[in-house]
């Protein structure tokens, strides 16, 4: 995803949240992941935004994607450049109404924002995971996530919310804990790569481990893959964009210039624009993790995982309420992939909405302010809660 | 949120909900907002979910706390199990669907009943207009020219009736009513409805 964060133009803001920080599955107790390798101690980084209610009924997590982190709105100071990444869709009356409902959002295990992930220190060693780190799925950030939401004292979570890859870890909370959720927005999501959206992750990843420095993923003593996180990103980016929002955005536009120059510089403003992202993104980011999460997503088959291979049987283990959403111009998730985990939902009998909205931003338009969007989410979590204080004793 | 009530509703949608069992499983085909759906959802308790073509009145039925599908209705009624409705609507657009005897053979699979509605183009006003002006006719519930009306197909009370034999379903419940479309009254029309009913309603059941 990119980033689209800015200050909200009426100033309406949760104001100021804290990163906290959950730690389990100490030895001799790791959890277990998909591989079967063993994994602990782990420390999931987390915020929550609004107030937890008498019966525990009010929870709404919130799963990132790949890039993003537990910061979802907000500011940790009051002086911040930036709120966090969803501050338009999360806060006081917003979409998601910090006034009514408990924000809770972790960063995924294999990130770098704070919870375990490759660049984590290995008790072990004493040093840095880096390959040593076992390859993460899916299944096993969710894993992680029920792990704090038990620690929480959550037993029911309202809402699983979340786009993209965010919106994998949605399904996978309904299907393998059904019980736990009443109701789940995935957000220009599917339940499986295409072919496109692998090959595109693994010229990403073609990029960091082709950067000398990457060094088998051992650099945290020196020199960082510095390069080839940024083509990665740049790759990213284009595939989070459009035709049309590239057209819109910089056309051919030169970048401070009248004329070509006829050398290698970046003469187009589209050209400026990725070396710009990708320049940002490594301040920021790990490109070890970035390999990890990538190939999570890549690996990630709901079908497979929970239905041998057919999503009919897959959902038939989820209960939830869904809203399922995608967008005309995301190339990345096509609609065709909300609509096929739609039309399993529809065949098991669930309760399902479902919208293609029409956007010109790509795959990031979920990022993006958008009052339709946030109408329905509005509108679909007041129902779901509302219909949940009715049936509770 | 604005709550439609009953004396609201349009005249041939409250005729719908009166047939409408509570506390049933209904699903609306070209559900628009879904104002008959939030009226059966409030007055009788109904699980109801609809489809819409429209985003936007998708959006805003979804906004409204309603269970709403975008897409197509031939195709996605395809998907639900069998008899997963106690109710199948059609409101108003039969006269729109290019195979009539496919989709309410699929409403009836899926529905225990199906209530179907459409404007009856054997009103007097209708057979007047050809007769008289030699053109096609236009009516306030069918405005538009030949060259740009969405509705493929002329149905007739009479019309219906026959075609549901021929198709093999039971008519349980018929209403011929004269509205006008946007109006939420209405009266009944008993005597020669295929002459003065401007739209015909009917609950059908499975089997003949």
């Amino acid at each position: 995803m990119s980033e689209y964060i800015e200050h909200d133009r009426d100033n309406i803001s949760v104001g100021i949240v804290e990163k906290k920080f959950f730690t389990f599955a100490d030895p001799p107790s790791e959890m277990t992941l998909e591989s079967g390798a063993r994994l602990g101690p782990i420390t999931l980084a987390y915020e929550t935004c609004g107030s937890l209610n008498a019966d525990r009924s009010n929870v709404v997590l919130i799963p990132h994607a790949l890039s993003g982190d537990s910061h979802v709105a907000g500011y940790y100071k009051p002086e911040d450049e930036n709120p966090g990444w969803w501050d338009n869709m999360v806060g006081p009356g917003k979409g998601i109404d910090t006034d009514k409902f408990y924000v809770v959002c972790t960063n995924i295990i294999g990130s770098c924002m704070g919870s375990t992930g490759p660049s984590s220190i290995n008790p072990k060693t004493g040093l840095p995971h880096a390959l040593d780190f076992p390859v993460v799925t899916i299944g096993d950030m969710v894993q992680a996530q029920k792990a704090l939401m038990d620690h929480l004292g959550i037993e029911k979570i309202l809402s699983v919310v979340g786009g993209s890859i965010g919106g994998m870890q949605v399904l996978e909370w309904c299907v393998r804990y059904p019980d736990s959720v009443v109701s789940a927005i995935p957000l220009a999501s599917t339940t499986r790569h295409s072919a496109l959206a692998i090959a595109f992750n693994e010229v990403a990843r073609q990029a960091i481990m082709a950067d000398p420095k990457w060094n088998n993923g051992n650099y945290y003593s020196g020199p960082k893959p510095d390069l080839g996180l940024a083509v990665a990103r740049m790759i990213g980016h284009i595939t989070y964009l459009s035709d049309k929002s590239m057209r819109l955005k910089f056309g051919r536009r030169l970048q401070d210039k009248s004329d070509f120059s006829f050398n290698f510089d970046a003469d187009f403003q589209v050209e400026s624009y990725l070396r710009y992202q990708g320049k940002k993104f490594v301040d920021r980011f790990d490109a070890n993790s970035f390999l990890y999460i990538t190939k999570a997503a890549d690996y990630y088959n709901l079908e497979k995982r929970h239905g041998n291979g057919s999503s009919v049987e897959a959902f038939s283990k989820a209960k939830a309420a869904f809203l399922v959403v995608s967008f005309t111009s995301d190339w990345l998730y096509p609609t065709y992939q909300s609509r096929n985990m739609v039309k399993a939902m529809k065949k098991n009998g669930l309760d399902v909405s479902f919208c293609e909205i029409e956007d010109d931003w790509g795959h990031d338009a979920f990022l993006i302010s958008n009052p339709r969007l946030t109408a329905m989410i509005r509108g679909f979590l007041e129902r779901v809660s509302r219909t949940t204080q009715k049936s509770a004793p | 949120m604005s709550a439609v009530q009953p004396k609201n509703l349009r005249h041939d949608l409250q005729i719908i909900a009166s047939w409408i069992e509570p506390e049933s499983r209904v699903l609306d085909l070209g559900c628009g907002e879904g104002d008959l759906l939030q009226f059966l959802i409030r007055v009788k308790q109904v699980t109801g979910s609809g489809i819409e073509r429209d985003e936007k009145k998708v959006g805003d039925g979804i906004e409204k706390g309603l269970s709403i599908l975008q897409g197509d209705i031939n195709t996605e009624i395809l998907d639900y199990p069998d008899s997963a409705f106690d109710y199948v609507i059609l409101s108003q657009t039969l006269q729109q669907v290019y195979e009539p005897a496919a989709l309410i053979q699929s409403m009836m699979r899926i529905g225990k009943k199906g209530i179907v509605s459409f404007p009856n183009f054997s009103h007097w006003n209708i057979r007047l207009q050809l007769l008289v002006s030699g053109y096609a006719p236009i009516s306030r519930q069918l405005p538009y020219e030949w060259y740009n009306t969405p509705n493929i197909r002329v149905i007739t009370i009479k019309d219906f009736r026959k075609f549901t034999q021929k198709v093999g379903f039971t008519i349980l419940q018929e209403a011929a009513i004269n509205t006008q479309s946007e109006t939420r009254f209405g009266k009944a029309i008993t005597l020669f409805p295929n002459l003065f009913a401007t739209y015909g309603i009917f609950l059908i059941g499975r089997g003949r």
